[in-house]
């Protein structure tokens, strides 16, 4: 599973602070240890908070620039900040993201093109997020054929089946893995799947528990990326193991640290 | 219609190493031979490439081989009474590109020759030929841990091949690898996950993975052949999916296997039906090797150079595919 490393946001305070404060190492320290913990890509976002999203995300992704060449999710909504990180993150960058309505799909594709990006689209559309399996699938079909139209590769293309809270939404989960499964239907090659994983979990009492089996049960599904924190071991040993029981990885009895040292 | 020929995509490569020094690199080989390196599974010239040639060793004893049959004797001579003259028999009559010295008179059952003595014939193999080296103990783990670290020295800086680690015993020979500048054979009982944990074991010890050569427990015709076939085969695909703890290239010891086979051993008195004695073992050991360079095996310990021969006749010709 491609991970996303998620804690490079400025929802979180302390990133909130060092992004006002200009501070680079709390942000260094971040990079640093999610790529350690097996994070493949790292998610930067400037969070609500910044005056100047634009000039924010300048200095974010320069600062984690200086510290690593990892692959980074560029993590806005505003084509503008986008544009801005995707040129200085450099080729092999991740749109985090656009929604699944045309006018979106007509900025963001061809910029995904032009920075030779891998491209997150959300199954949301003008009629916002649709009830079941079948809505969240029309969408993506809808992305991957516009993809196709702008010459973005399917392999290039996640798409996000967006979760929602469990105790909001309990039938959410099992819609979400039935979109995941049906996605890789829409074409040859499939596009890929991704889950802005803690999501799920948001305002539980069990965040971790929750976050972890739902992980399993998604790349049972078929699961390709997800946006998680790469910080909880466990959930990491989890996903590990998932891949493992799926005959993606050779067993050893040292599996975990197997894993874990495969970009060392 | 046209036909579009499917390719697979690979992730990986194996790895490249290199086994022998020459006076550039601090040694004193003439010659020596790099492995590995493929992009896709063995000779799909079309979707990747095995840019070096898989290399061919022949093995030689510290001690008079004894229970020899009857074409091994025949092939090699007398001069399998001196070590280093075999060996030099070995490269310039049988061109064999590595020499596989075993150390089986170290074993306390068949000589229980010393640290020392072992050195001293390590040293004396070194002297008699330019190619490059793979020194293997006698089996027995704990003459082994006293015998490897006394050769390892005496050839430090020739980048020798050591074998072998197991999962039960690793630590000394990782170490002596280490301090003297060689290339580590892993070794696993026909077990593609202990081969993995292995791995793992000794690059804890801070060995670097791209000095590692893996070496199954593998069988012959008959005896296992496809079984170790279909290891080399998954081992090649982890690599090639970049699983780093499976990446190293193969050790494949066609001699010792197929010779132990009574289909090479028993004489035309016993078994007519069977052929000539001189030919089959050749056969025997000919037709495994061939089949474990399709499996992907990249250094084949040889004893007969009438096999090797004819291994390295098809070598030749999958390698003029390569380009």
């Amino acid at each position: 599973m491609y991970a996303i490393g998620e804690r490079i946001n400025g929802m979180f305070k302390s990133v909130a602070a060092a992004i006002n404060d200009g501070n680079p190492e709390p942000i260094q320290q971040l990079a640093r240890e999610q790529l350690a913990a097996g994070a493949d890509c790292l998610d930067v976002n400037v969070g609500p908070a910044a005056a100047d999203a634009v000039a924010a995300m300048e200095w974010l992704v320069k600062t984690v620039r200086e510290v690593t060449d990892a692959a980074l999710a560029i993590d806005t909504t505003k084509p503008e900040v986008m544009r801005k990180g995707l040129a200085l993150a450099g080729p092999g960058s991740v749109v985090n993201s656009t929604k699944g309505q045309q006018e979106q799909l007509d900025i963001f594709i061809p910029m995904a093109v032009e920075y030779q990006a891998s491209l997150i689209a959300l199954t949301i559309d003008e009629n916002g997020i649709p009830r079941d399996a079948n809505g969240r699938c029309e969408i993506a079909l809808r992305v991957v054929a516009a993809a196709m139209e702008k010459g973005l590769e399917p392999d290039r293309l996640l798409i996000d089946g967006v979760i929602l809270p469990v105790n909001v939404t309990q039938p959410t989960p099992g819609h979400v893995l039935e979109t995941i499964r049906n996605v890789k239907l829409l074409s040859d090659p499939a596009p890929k799947t991704v889950l802005g994983l803690s999501n799920v979990s948001q305002g539980t009492a069990q965040r971790a528990l929750v976050n972890r089996t739902y992980l399993v049960m998604a790349l049972a599904a078929g699961l390709d990326a997800a946006i998680l924190d790469v910080l909880d071991s466990d959930l990491i040993d989890a996903m590990i193991t998932s891949e493992l029981l799926m005959d993606q990885a050779v067993y050893c009895d040292d599996f975990l640290k197997a894993y874990r040292s495969r970009a060392t | 219609m046209s036909f579009e020929m499917p390719i697979e995509k690979w992730a990986s490569a194996v790895n490249a190493v290199t086994i022998g020094a020459t006076a550039a690199d601090g040694g004193t080989r003439t010659s020596v031979v790099t492995v590995g390196g493929d992009t896709a599974l063995p000779f799909l010239s079309f979707e990747g490439k095995s840019p070096n040639r898989p290399a061919i060793a022949l093995e030689v004893l510290d001690v008079p081989p004894s229970e020899w049959p009857a074409p091994m004797a025949e092939a090699v001579g007398d001069v399998c009474q001196d070590t280093g003259a075999w060996a030099c028999k070995c490269v310039e009559e049988f061109g064999a590109d590595l020499i596989c010295l075993r150390l089986v008179g170290a074993h306390p059952d068949q000589g229980n020759r010393s640290a020392e003595e072992c050195a001293q014939t390590v040293k004396s193999v070194l002297s008699a030929v330019g190619v490059p080296l793979i020194i293997w103990g006698c089996g027995q783990a704990d003459k082994d841990n006293e015998i490897i670290p006394r050769c390892s020295e005496v050839a430090a800086g020739e980048n020798c091949l050591l074998g072998s680690a197991t999962q039960d015993n690793y630590k000394t020979i990782t170490a002596a690898c280490m301090a003297d500048g060689h290339k580590l054979i892993t070794e696993a009982p026909l077990d593609i996950n202990i081969q993995k944990q292995v791995n793992i074991l000794v690059t804890d010890m801070g060995i670097d993975p791209s000095r590692i050569i893996m070496y199954q427990a593998t069988g012959g015709l008959g005896y296992g052949m496809e079984y170790a076939y279909s290891i080399m085969e998954r081992t090649r695909l982890a690599a090639l999916a970049a699983d780093r703890m499976l990446s190293m290239p193969l050790l494949a010891q066609v001699g010792a296997d197929c010779w132990k086979a009574k289909e090479a051993r028993t004489s035309e008195e016993v078994a007519p039906e069977w052929g000539p004695v001189a030919e089959r073992g050749v056969v025997w050991e000919a037709t495994t090797a061939t089949c474990f360079l399709h499996g992907g095996t990249h250094i084949f310990v040889m004893w007969h150079p009438g096999a090797a021969a004819l291994l390295r006749k098809t070598i030749d010709g999958l390698m003029s595919e390569e380009g």
